[in-house]
C-alpha cells in the first residue's frame, strides 16, 4: 500500500514537471548518470528478479544461480556491443533504430510488432506474480493484486510519463535493495544463532534435476546475455543519457548494482532450503522465510518490508515496459488507425495516454486467464525471443554495413516464429518431457544462431538493398559526439509529431564547447 | 529548351601542388577513400576490442558449466565452507563481470580519444 502510495506521489511531482511528449518519451534526456544507472536498476529488478530467483533456487539448486548471472552478464553484452552506438544513433525506440539503420519503413512496422510482443510476454508474469504476492500476504484472491499493480502504473504512466517514471525508478531500485536487504540481515542473524547449521546445497528430493540440464543452461546463458539487449524497457532508457561516453558509464554502474542486488536473493534461496524446503516449486519463499525464521511482530513487519519491494518490482518493470510498449503503439499503431488526425490535434499525448491503457490492459486480461508457468521461467522465455530477434538486428546493424531491410525482416520473422512457437507450446501445450520439453523450455541455443544465419544470409543474397548512406549512419553510430561531422539526417519519430519541437539540446551545444 | 551547356572554370595552376590540407573530419564528410579508411578503422578498433570482452567472458564464464558438469570434484570443493558452484555464481562472478566492463569502457574510451585526435588535427 505504503509502496503504491508513494510512486503515486513521486509520479505526481513529475508530472508538474514534465511539459512536452519529448519528456514523456525519454526524460529530455537531461537524467544524470547515477540516477539514470538506479533508474535502470530499478526497472530491470523485476518479479522474477526479486521473487522468483529465489524459489528456483529453493527447488533446484545452484543450477539456477545462472538466471542471476545471465541477467547481469547481459549488460556486459550490452555495453561492450550495443550501448554507445545506439545512443548516437539518436532513436527513441527498437523501431526507430531499425528505420534509421535500414531505411525501412516496413521494417518499421515488424519491429513495432516485436516490441509488443516482447513487452507483453514479460508484462504477463509480472501481473501472475504481484496477484501470488498478495495472495500470501493477505489472503487476497489472486487476481487482485494483478489489478493492483495494473491500476497504478496506468494511472501514473498516463499522467506523468517517462521523466515521472525516472525518478520512481531510482527510487525503486534503492527501495527493493533495502526491502530485500534489511530483513536479510535479521535472517543471517537467527541463522547464526541457531549455530549456523550447514544448509543442503545439492538438489531437494523433491525436485527431480531437470532433463538435459547442460543443454538448458547453455541455452539459457545465450538467452540472457543475449537477450538483455533486445527487451524494450531496457532500450528506451540508453536514450536518456547526454551522449554515448555516458551511456557506457551508466551501464557500467549498472552492472554493479545488479551484481550487489543479486547477492541476496541467492542467500534466501539457501536459507529456504534449509528452514522452509516444502515451499519447494513456488514462488513466496522470499515472502514466507521472515515469518517463518522470526516470527512475531518483528517477523511481520520484515515480512511487509520484503513483500513492499516486490510490489516495487513488479511496479518499476510494468511502468518501464508500458511506457515502451506504448510509445510504440501511440506512434506507430494509431497514427495508421486514422485516429492520428484527431491525436495530432490533441497533441501526441493524447494518443500516447491511450496506448498506454492498451499495452497494460492485453497483457493483464492474458495474465487474468493464462497458465500459470513460474515467474523466472516465464520471463526467460521472453528473454528469448528478445534474444532471436532484436539481439541480431542490433549487433548486425551497428557493427556490419552489409545488413539489409530484407535479411532483418527475415531474420527477425524466423527468429520470432522459432522463439515464439516454443514459447505458445510451453505456456499452452506442455510439450512431452525429454528433449522436446527440453528444447522447447529453452530455445535460445537454436533459435538465435537461426536468426543470425538468416539475417545474414538474406542480407548476402540481397546486397543490391544496402542503404546508399549506409556510410554516413555508420560515421553517427560510432564517432564520439565531440567530434563535428556530418551525421546525417536525425532519426525519424518527431518529424511526425508537430509537439516537439524543441527537443536535444544536448547535441547542439556539445560540438561547440570544445572550439 | 536546350539547357547551355555547363563549363569548368579553373585557374590556370591546376596542376600546381595543392598548399591547403583537408580536415580529417571532411575527408569523412565527403565519404572520401582516406574519410572511409578513419571511419573503418575506427570501427574495426572497437569491434575488436568488444570482441576481445565477449572472448574473455565466454573463457571465464562459458566453461563453467562445462567444468562443473563434467568434473565432480569441482562440484563438491569448498571454499570457506561453501561448496565451490555457490560462492563462484552466487558472489565471485559479480566482480569479475564489473571489472571486465571496467576495462571496456577505460580502453574503448581511449579508442575514441585516439580517433578525435587524429580527426580533429588542425
Amino acid at each position: 500500500m505504503l509502496v503504491s502510495v508513494a510512486t503515486a506521489t513521486i509520479g505526481a511531482f513529475g508530472l508538474r514537471i514534465s511539459r512536452t511528449t519529448s519528456d514523456f518519451y525519454v526524460a529530455s534526456r537531461s537524467v544524470g548518470p547515477v540516477l539514470n544507472a538506479s533508474a535502470i536498476g530499478g526497472e530491470y529488478l523485476s518479479a522474477a528478479s526479486f521473487l522468483g530467483i529465489a524459489g528456483l533456487i529453493l527447488t533446484y539448486g545452484a543450477d539456477m544461480l545462472w538466471y542471476p548471472v545471465g541477467w547481469t552478464a547481459g549488460y556486459l553484452v550490452l555495453l561492450v556491443l550495443v550501448a554507445a552506438p545506439l545512443r548516437r544513433s539518436g532513436a527513441y525506440t527498437l523501431p526507430d533504430f531499425a528505420e534509421a539503420r535500414l531505411q525501412s519503413v516496413r521494417m518499421r512496422r515488424w519491429s513495432g510488432l516485436l516490441v509488443c510482443l516482447i513487452g507483453w510476454l514479460y508484462l504477463l508474469p509480472q501481473f501472475q506474480g504481484a496477484g501470488v504476492t498478495l495472495r500470501t500476504v493477505t489472503g487476497a484472491p489472486p487476481w487482485l493484486g494483478g489489478v493492483v499493480v495494473a491500476v497504478v502504473v496506468l494511472l501514473n504512466a498516463v499522467a506523468g510519463g517517462m521523466r515521472s517514471i525516472t525518478f520512481v525508478q531510482a527510487f525503486q531500485y534503492w527501495l527493493k535493495l533495502t526491502a530485500i536487504g534489511v530483513p536479510l540481515v535479521f535472517l543471517l542473524l537467527v541463522w547464526q544463532r541457531d549455530g549456523a547449521p550447514t544448509v543442503p546445497m545439492q538438489p531437494l528430493s523433491a525436485a527431480a534435476e531437470p532433463p538435459h540440464q547442460l543443454y538448458q543452461t547453455y541455452s539459457l546463458i545465450l538467452a540472457t546475455f543475449l537477450g538483455t539487449m533486445g527487451l524494450p524497457h531496457v532500450l528506451v532508457r540508453f536514450y536518456t543519457n547526454p551522449d554515448g561516453r555516458q551511456a557506457r558509464r551508466t551501464t557500467l554502474a549498472v552492472l554493479g548494482l545488479l551484481g550487489l542486488f543479486y547477492l541476496m536473493p541467492t542467500v534466501y534461496g539457501a536459507l529456504g532450503r534449509l528452514y522452509t524446503p516444502d515451499l519447494s516449486g513456488t514462488d513466496t519463499v522470499v515472502l514466507e522465510l521472515p515469518g517463518r525464521m522470526i516470527g512475531g511482530v518483528g517477523g511481520d513487519l520484515l515480512g511487509a518490508l520484503v513483500a513492499a519491494g516486490a510490489f516495487a518490482a513488479f511496479l518499476s518493470t510494468c511502468s518501464g515496459l508500458t511506457i515502451s510498449v506504448a510509445g510504440v503503439l501511440s506512434q506507430d499503431v494509431l497514427r495508421r488507425l486514422r485516429l492520428g488526425r484527431h491525436a495530432h490535434a490533441l497533441g501526441g499525448i493524447a494518443a500516447f495516454r491511450v496506448s498506454v491503457c492498451v499495452a497494460v490492459v492485453v497483457p493483464l486480461l492474458l495474465a487474468l486467464v493464462g497458465a500459470d508457468v513460474p515467474v523466472a521461467n516465464a520471463v526467460g522465455l521472453a528473454f528469448a525471443v528478445a534474444a532471436s530477434t532484436f539481439c541480431p538486428l542490433l549487433v548486425l546493424g551497428i557493427w556490419w554495413r552489409g545488413l539489409t531491410d530484407l535479411g532483418a525482416i527475415a531474420g527477425l520473422a524466423i527468429g520470432g516464429v522459432l522463439s515464439g512457437f516454443a514459447v505458445v507450446m510451453t505456456i499452452a501445450a506442455d510439450p512431452p518431457p525429454g528433449w522436446p520439453e527440453a528444447l522447447l523450455s529453452q530455445p535460445a541455443a537454436w533459435s538465435v544462431p537461426a536468426a543470425f544465419a538468416t539475417m545474414v544470409l538474406v542480407s548476402r543474397a540481397t546486397s543490391d538493398r544496402v542503404p546508399t548512406d549506409v556510410g554516413r549512419i555508420m560515421v553517427r553510430l560510432h564517432t564520439p559526439e565531440h567530434v563535428n561531422v556530418d551525421r546525417g539526417p536525425e532519426a525519424r519519430h518527431e518529424a511526425d509529431d508537430p509537439t516537439v519541437g524543441q527537443r536535444s539540446p544536448v547535441r547542439s551545444t556539445r560540438t561547440d564547447r570544445r572550439s | 529548351m536546350a539547357a547551355p551547356r555547363r563549363v569548368t572554370v579553373t585557374s590556370p595552376r591546376t596542376t600546381a601542388a595543392r598548399s591547403r590540407r583537408v580536415a580529417a573530419t571532411q575527408e569523412i564528410d565527403a565519404q572520401s577513400a582516406v574519410g572511409d579508411a578513419y571511419m573503418r578503422s575506427l570501427i574495426r578498433s572497437q569491434l575488436r576490442l568488444a570482441l576481445v570482452v565477449l572472448g574473455v567472458l565466454g573463457g571465464l564464464v562459458g566453461l563453467l558449466p562445462l567444468v562443473f558438469a563434467l568434473l565432480p570434484s569441482a562440484r563438491d570443493t569448498d571454499l570457506l565452507g561453501i561448496p565451490l558452484p555457490w560462492i563462484v555464481l552466487g558472489v565471485l562472478i559479480y566482480p569479475a563481470l564489473l571489472a571486465l566492463g571496467w576495462f571496456y569502457v577505460r580502453q574503448a574510451e581511449r579508442t575514441e580519444q585516439a580517433f578525435s585526435d587524429v580527426v580533429e588535427r588542425p
